[in-house]
């Protein structure tokens, strides 16, 4: 297993909190290869934090982020555009992160352009790969954002994100917008994507549902801190830790079906 | 007679599209049902005209007839004995119910004073009560609060106290713990449970989530596109649909469901 990006003992404050007051406070952790991870915690946890963080969007306060194993330079550029085209996201609302004056191929090939992976025809087809992938049809390159559902404007959402071909993508609440049936098409999209692409899901979900039916390790934030962290079948099978039991003990559960007859 | 019956409930906007059509269904006292779909569906739309609370620019037609009275069409002072008394509603966002100027005591009062009578002395002891019901601590300083001085979850439990000062017959909560944690939920949840068993309210609980459903009542309505689509128990919808939708929206809750089943049973195993 091979550590992709990682915190090693990463603290943030922002700026104006009072002296002492950290949004996530020593946090460590590694995204492996092929170990789809899941954030959970509830508000306040410091999850976006940690995204943000995680994007390299902001420094840690103290501690470092690790990309490959060395420590990731926001002001190496040259660095920094390995990062960017390896390390991708899909944010919660695909309302709010499609441009709604741009065609969809255009939005999908918004990394292609500024990493400048590749231009014209080139171009065209690693954005019609990446719309199959996602199960959208090959038209909806020359269609508008508002002529998508909610399910397809997340699809749209995640082939801007896997375009550039990344190794990790960092999703935050990518399905809490959507509706059921639509939630777990997403959910088995992204399973897929992993096995098919080399790609390895970095979830932040309120959600321990979605996290177990993706995630084979899970993260359990509270205030700011790492509560407990392990395989997910440990963390949510045998929790060790009281809150970690707490928000198990919580999560909305169907009743269990009798089994019928066949 | 039952406490609602719906008929032929049909809601249309400004511009003739039918959000609602020809929904029909009843409650019977102390009764709960659940109004699942998702967004769009119309099951917002369908609780709010069943207190005659639809938003501006909506129409309703058919009939509800809620504790013998008519609602659809009725003017708007015949509602409002209504409100509060026979039917109460929460909302999704608790801040949409409570006024951010005025002190969270101040607004609990107003339904208390009218429904009990109370003044003074007896109207404070009445209020700190209804707080205390709905288990919020230090029930003197949340009564001395504003609305954003406190949590999300404190909000939802000051807005269930509101909707029950006046002791309605039925209860319309749409979707009250979908802004809350998840642990904020389970407790709102469990309170709101033991609010309605008490005081032997109907229910009609109003959610895109089945489990949550299932948490609160046994049978549900299943809407699709502005139409009841089936009506049955959680665990018939769940293991016999009638309807392809209904077989549709369950599988998909099963899917996520048996995820998490699975991973929690893999480590229980270990």
């Amino acid at each position: 297993m091979t550590a992709i990006l990682g915190l090693d003992d990463v603290s943030y404050a922002y700026r104006g909190a009072r002296p002492g007051r950290y949004a996530v406070q020593g946090v460590s952790f590694a995204i492996e290869t092929g170990l789809n991870t899941g954030l959970v915690g509830e508000s306040g946890s410091g999850k976006s934090t940690l995204i943000k963080l995680l994007l390299g969007l902001m420094r840690p306060t103290t501690g470092r982020i690790v990309f490959d194993g060395d420590p990731l330079d926001l002001g190496d550029r040259a660095q920094m555009r390995v990062f960017r085209r390896s390390v991708q996201t899909v944010f919660q609302d695909p309302y709010s992160s499609l441009d709604p004056r741009q065609r969809v191929g255009r939005i999908v090939s918004e990394p292609v352009r500024s990493l400048q992976i590749a231009s014209g025809r080139e171009a065209d087809a690693l954005v019609a790969e990446a719309l199959q992938s996602v199960g959208l049809p090959a038209d909806a390159a020359s269609r508008y954002p508002h002529e998508f559902s909610g399910g397809q404007r997340q699809r749209i959402a995640i082939a801007r994100a896997i375009v550039s071909r990344p190794r990790v993508l960092l999703a935050d609440e990518p399905v809490s917008a959507l509706d059921v049936i639509t939630r777990s098409q997403v959910i088995a999209l992204l399973g897929e994507l992993g096995a098919r692409r080399d790609l390895t899901v970095l979830m932040v979900s309120h959600d321990l549902g979605v996290v177990g039916a993706l995630c084979q390790r899970t993260i359990v934030l509270q205030g700011g801190r790492i509560v407990e962290q392990g395989p997910t079948s440990g963390v949510l099978g045998a929790p060790r830790e009281p809150y970690t039991q707490q928000l198990l003990a919580s999560v909305p559960r169907l009743p269990q079906i009798r089994p019928g007859p066949g | 007679m039952s406490l609602l019956e719906v008929a032929s409930l049909t809601v249309t906007s400004s511009d003739g599209v039918a959000r609602v059509r020809d929904v029909s269904f009843t409650v019977e006292p102390g009764e709960r049902l659940g109004l699942i779909g998702e967004s769009g569906s119309g099951k917002s739309l369908t609780a709010f005209a069943v207190i005659g609370l639809l938003p501006a620019g909506l129409t309703a037609t058919g009939s509800v007839v809620l504790d013998g009275t008519q609602i659809v069409g009725a003017p708007e002072k015949h509602l409002v004995p209504l409100r509060g008394r026979v039917g109460a509603f929460i909302f999704q966002e608790p801040l949409t119910a409570l006024d951010p100027l005025m002190k969270l005591g101040r607004q609990l009062a107003e339904p208390i004073a009218r429904h009990q009578g109370l003044r003074g002395q007896e109207l404070k002891h009445a209020i700190l009560d209804a707080l205390d019901e709905v288990r919020l601590p230090e029930p003197e300083r949340i009564a001395a609060s504003r609305s954003y001085e406190i949590s999300g979850g404190q909000r939802q439990r000051v807005a269930i106290a509101m909707a029950l000062a006046c002791r309605p017959r039925l209860l319309i909560a749409d979707e009250p713990t979908t802004a809350l944690d998840v642990t904020v939920q389970s407790e709102v949840l469990a309170l709101l449970d033991r609010l309605v068993a008490d005081r032997d309210m109907a229910l009609i609980f109003v959610s895109h989530d089945l489990a949550v459903v299932s948490r609160m009542t046994d049978h549900a309505l299943v809407m699709q596109a502005g139409e009841a689509v089936e009506r049955g128990s959680i665990q018939t919808l769940l293991t016999s649909p009638q309807h392809p939708y209904t077989a549709a929206f369950a599988a998909s809750a099963y899917r996520i469901e048996t995820g998490f089943a699975a991973a929690i049973a893999n480590g229980q195993d270990q």
